[in-house]
């Protein structure tokens, strides 16, 4: 079951698309449940199809395309370091090892206590801002220091 | 020289993340283009035959003109059309539509406004790239603004002009930067590049006529209306008018955004970008990950437009510019690039599929002292079974880096092979991509 808060957000999407295309809006709509859910359980995007009127593969197949959606659980927070070329020129995969030995974890995996897990990431279309990374798919770090990732890292555990 | 900006016009770097506003956008003279196109009745022909004389070449990447495409829109199409505009920006090193998002939203809608007029569309979409969240919202707020304002909506501006445009985000998908792609992925599906033909502008998004244009292009369209299409063409060059946004990322010294009139030396806006970190210039990739790269000589002889690089065996892509110093070891620099394409290629054709994989294992065995003798012929033999045999150009996007490194660097690769370790010392390497701290730039969560 998805919260009333979220259904509503679900329908503020749906409106944008012509009556019979609600299912344009299921990409948003799994992006909404995994933030109430932490992550998309096959329950989770079930109820997103039926709730759009569309087949529960359908959904699936969406939430299985695009990268970040989590079919998995992950930690409470999701840091995702962008390492591809235009990045690691300026330190994108320093901050990577930072952030892994700073954590005691390797991409992919999540702190014991369940507080972050680190994943690498793919261009995001702000390789000015180098170092960058990505919090829980929708806060933008620009120009991160080890300084900087030690600020929000004690943030985030506080 | 003296460099007069038309899509980054009146934004100061130091306010600009706060002036995106309608009120701020008026006072920059925004929307004039649009009610001038109402109140002087000037009709859609006229509108897309400004564009035409413009000469506004698609910025995506593709540079397809824009006033040619518009005309591929079925004008007396009685049922739904659609106009969307592609912020999917993820090719790696491009990251100009960002700022058009961030600091000039209403541009982007008077432009895309204009051009709905100019093809009888009603309705659109703004495919906007998952990973910025921040501009997908501010673009929900900006759209707010417009439709409160008259802008946008139904009978705009006391005309019958109707035209309705919402914001689409993706979700971590480069393939949906592909237009096809990107209207599968409205559509609620993966997002898989369709055959072509057809055509999007007659079989388009829920199978209907659609032109997709890219955000910098729909931009471009406010001031080529106010101003004229030949005054824009003068702007640039011959068969590359206007302006053009170039994201320079790697080792310069003010990475970022730069807009310069189209036929600019390669050398300015290096100039522009504070030049150099460290080292000395090695090799430029001019145009995306996908465009190939040129070395250090060829490039500072290039002027920035489509012909040049074209001439230079290169291509402008989406302007961006990816530099690189002398740390950089070009096996390493290929083996991220071919990871990204491997990690990107959606699956359905297996030219694709299987060959990028290929070239991501074998540039990966070169790059850590298992090359084989015969490998830089395997690598080729590979390109040139996926070049031209897949639906979509990501197919092409993953083999034209692997070509160009390995003409262009040969000796890097060939080296690789036999001595099993780099020419460039793995200190100089380790120091050359240290985390770099821009001038003037602090960490920003």
């Amino acid at each position: 079951m998805l919260s009333q808060d979220t259904l509503k957000k679900i329908d503020h999407e749906v409106a944008k698309y012509p009556a019979d295309q609600k299912q344009s809006a299921v990409m948003a709509a799994l992006a909404h449940a995994q933030d109430e859910k932490g992550w998309l359980a096959q329950e989770t995007i079930a109820c997103v199809a039926e709730y759009l009127g569309m087949a529960p593969m359908a959904a699936y197949e969406v939430a299985s395309f695009y990268n970040m959606y989590d079919l998995a659980p992950v930690g409470k927070h999701k840091l995702t370091v962008c390492t591809n070329l235009p990045c690691a020129l300026s330190g994108g995969v320093h901050v990577a090892d930072y952030l892994k030995q700073k954590l005691g974890i390797d991409f992919n995996e999540t702190t014991p206590d369940g507080m972050f897990t680190l994943k690498e990431g793919e261009c995001m279309g702000v390789c000015g801002d180098a170092p960058v990374l990505l919090m829980n798919n929708k806060r933008m770090c620009s120009y991160m220091t080890p300084e900087a990732i030690d600020k929000l890292l004690d943030e985030l555990k506080s | 020289m003296s460099i007069q900006p038309i899509l980054l016009a009146g934004l100061d770097a130091s306010t600009a993340d706060r002036t995106w506003r309608l009120a701020d956008y008026m006072q920059r003279g925004g929307y004039a283009a649009l009610k001038k196109i109402l109140a002087e009745n000037i009709s859609p022909e006229a509108v897309i035959n400004e564009v035409k004389k413009s000469s506004l070449r698609g910025r995506g990447g593709a540079g397809f003109p824009a006033g040619l495409k518009w005309s591929f829109m079925p004008r007396n199409y009685s049922g739904a059309k659609y106009l969307v505009c592609n912020t999917d920006e993820g090719e790696p090193g491009t990251f100009k539509d960002r700022d058009l998002m961030r600091f000039n939203p209403h541009q982007v809608i008077e432009g895309m406004a204009i051009a709905a007029y100019a093809m009888g569309v009603e309705c659109g979409y703004n495919y906007i790239h998952g990973e910025v969240w921040d501009l997908y919202t501010r673009f929900e707020e900006a759209l707010a603004e417009a439709r409160a304002a008259g802008f946008i909506g139904q009978k705009i501006l006391g005309s019958n002009f109707n035209f309705e445009l919402f914001a689409h985000h993706g979700w971590g998908a480069y393939i949906c930067g592909e237009e096809t792609g990107l209207l599968e992925s409205i559509e609620g599906k993966k997002g898989q590049p369709r055959y072509k033909p057809p055509f999007p502008a007659s079989y388009g998004l829920y199978g209907k006529p659609t032109t997709i244009n890219n955000t910098e292009t729909f931009a471009a369209v406010p001031w080529i209306i106010l101003n004229g299409g030949e005054k824009y063409l003068e702007l640039g060059k011959p068969n590359n008018g206007g302006t053009k946004l170039f994201s320079v990322s790697g080792h310069v010294v003010k990475p970022g955004v730069y807009e310069v009139p189209m036929g600019t030396p390669f050398p300015v806006l290096l100039e522009m970008c504070g030049g150099m970190r460290n080292g000395k210039l090695k090799a430029v990739i001019p145009g995306g990950s996908s465009a190939p790269v040129l070395p250090a000589d060829i490039i500072m002889d290039c002027t920035l437009d489509y012909d040049s690089i074209a001439k230079a065996g290169s291509m402008l892509g989406s302007g961006a510019v990816i530099v690189m110093d002398e740390s950089v070891c070009m096996v390493k620099a290929l083996e991220r690039l071919s990871y990204f394409y491997f990690e990107e290629s959606c699956g359905q054709c297996t030219p694709c599929r299987e060959g990028t994989g290929w070239l991501y294992r074998v540039v990966h065995r070169i790059e850590h002292g298992q090359g084989r003798p015969e490998d830089l012929d395997l690598l080729n033999s590979v390109t040139e079974n996926i070049m031209g045999r897949t639906i979509c150009a990501l197919g092409d996007a993953a083999a034209l880096p692997v070509r160009s490194f390995t003409k262009h660097f040969k000796s890097e690769f060939e080296y690789h092979i036999e001595n099993k370790k780099c020419m460039v010392p793995p200190e100089v390497q380790r120091e050359g991509s240290n985390i770099y701290v821009t001038p003037n730039r602090v960490p920003s969560c």
